[in-house]
């Protein structure tokens, strides 16, 4: 079927092996005029090398301040289909299970009051349905909340839909339940979640263990890692069996064939703490030495196990570059249990937004906040201790200042008696 | 004091250049409440209707009805 515009350069982009956006929309375009328009529109904002989308808006739905993203053509003249064109978040289930009854649904949903095209997923972890107009925002919602049970996600200055890795669902190094703690944070602050109050954005993300395949200690405002404060687990017999070839390292991620390991060289030259030695039939590991990086576990799996102790490590502060550069999280609280019903933790993040709210700047991040203000002032305001397990990079300042209030037994100081003793 | 709060922020909003003001620059205008006590009159003003959420995606802003070409747009919708 013929399309309605002209896209000589948007058909570039359809050449070479890989899969193609374009291919994709114009498939959808020879049912939906909307897609068809937004076709036409990409063309020209590449022949003027322009965006032609409006800057925001002021769509929702009834009692919600996020989850809808207004966007405008700034052309409806000539490409009326997109004159509306919103995007709706929805928020994922935990670690996105589906029924693929629920999926098929939806896409029926949005076949028949969006545009048909979607994005599966965002990087903030929701479903995105690109492309609807005003009018339908309200029955979609009211679709989505009473014949799927799901909800609209977080957009805005809002807490946003918080996300996790597959968890224990189907990962054995998982030391906490992922999706549980998803759940609780989800349903525990929904006024956060629906309704604007912070300086900027906030993300949770909670990953199993220190591998953290949801990357949150780079993206989350909050990181919940799992990690375990006992000893690594360790089958002697099995290491044996990868340096001997009987076991496939890597779990066979970079190659299936059976291969004697080269412990010393891929193991134990790699340890970042040089905690581990191999004498030849036996591991060894220092665990009190271990940074929990798990290169071992991932190398050796089926020899080498997390702990049974486990719990979480709390960072806080990660970003992407926005008003300063990108910054990973801190860590703030080494160890937390994080089992229900995570009282411990609701304190925290309650004494944590309120100081946020209080001290952050129009669209400053937490980790901006702590940067401008120091991580001294967020230790105080969330009532931690200061814990060498903090110190991002030992000794790289060595100027630590301490206030007399805070010190048993306090001091005073004499300035001139000082001075006479050191003239220069 | 919610309706006096209401009145404040409405007041405030009247008279700023700006068309759109984040929250922080709302709460100026009831600096006696709590910023979680503000959210809830101001969340209570956008579902009556008085003020409006303004979003870019990242960010939310609150403005008047009707004070720009988007919110005359949707206004025209209804």
């Amino acid at each position: 079927m013929a399309l309605k515009h002209k896209t000589p350069m948007l058909d570039e982009l359809e050449k070479g092996p890989w899969p193609s956006f374009v291919t994709d929309i114009k498939r959808v375009a020879e049912r939906k005029p909307m897609a068809e328009d937004l076709l036409g529109l990409l063309e020209m904002s590449y022949e003027h090398k322009e965006g032609h989308w409006k800057h925001g808006g002021i769509v929702g739905v009834f009692g919600y301040g996020g989850g809808v993203i207004g966007r405008y053509c700034d052309r409806p003249d000539l490409f009326p289909n997109v004159a509306h064109f919103h995007t709706m978040r929805v928020n994922q289930p935990a670690s996105k299970f589906y029924t693929t009854e629920v999926l098929r649904k939806l896409c029926d949903i949005w076949e028949e009051k969006g545009s048909g095209l979607t994005n599966m997923h965002g990087s903030t972890g929701d479903i995105i349905l690109l492309g609807t107009t005003t009018d339908q925002l309200e029955p979609i919602f009211y679709e989505l909340t009473h014949d799927l049970g799901m909800d609209l996600g977080g957009s805005g200055s809002n807490m946003r839909t918080p996300s996790c890795c597959v968890g224990k669902a189907r990962c054995e190094w998982s030391c906490i339940d992922t999706q549980d703690i998803t759940y609780d944070i989800t349903m525990r602050y929904q006024d956060e979640l629906h309704r604007p109050m912070f300086p900027y954005k906030f993300k949770f993300k909670t990953s199993g263990c220190p591998n953290d395949c949801v990357a949150a200690i780079a993206r989350a405002d909050c990181s919940i890692i799992g990690t375990w404060r006992d000893k690594i687990r360790i089958d002697q017999e099995a290491v044996r069996a990868y340096v001997g070839g009987e076991l496939v390292p890597n779990g066979g991620a970079h190659g299936t064939e059976k291969r004697a390991l080269d412990i010393q060289k891929e193991v134990i030259d790699l340890c970042p703490t040089k905690c581990m030695e191999w004498d030849g039939k036996n591991l060894k590991i220092w665990d009190e030495d271990c940074t929990r990086c798990m290169h071992c576990i991932n190398v050796m799996p089926r020899a080498l196990r997390p702990g049974l102790d486990t719990g979480a490590t709390i960072l806080v502060g990660a970003k992407a570059p926005i008003l300063e550069g990108a910054q990973l999280g801190s860590v703030v609280i080494p160890f937390i249990k994080m089992e229900p019903p995570y009282e411990e933790f609701h304190e925290f993040v309650e004494k944590m937004w309120d100081w946020w709210m209080e001290e952050g700047k129009n669209r400053e991040r937490l980790g901006e906040t702590i940067q401008r203000l120091g991580m001294k002032a967020f230790l105080e305001a969330t009532e931690l201790q200061p814990d060498p397990r903090m110190v991002n990079t030992p000794r790289y300042n060595p100027y630590i200042f301490y206030d007399p209030a805070e010190v048993p037994g306090g001091w005073s100081h004499d300035p001139k008696a000082y001075r006479e003793r050191h003239h220069a | 004091m919610s309706q006096e709060a209401k009145e404040k922020i409405l007041e405030y909003m009247k008279s700023q250049k700006k068309t759109k003001l984040y929250f922080n620059d709302l709460c100026k205008a009831v600096p006696d409440l709590k910023m979680r006590e503000a959210k809830k009159i101001i969340n209570q003003m956008v579902e009556e209707g008085t003020i409006k959420y303004w979003s870019s995606g990242s960010t939310t802003m609150y403005m008047l009805p009707g004070v720009d070409d988007v919110g005359k747009e949707e206004d025209s919708m209804k």
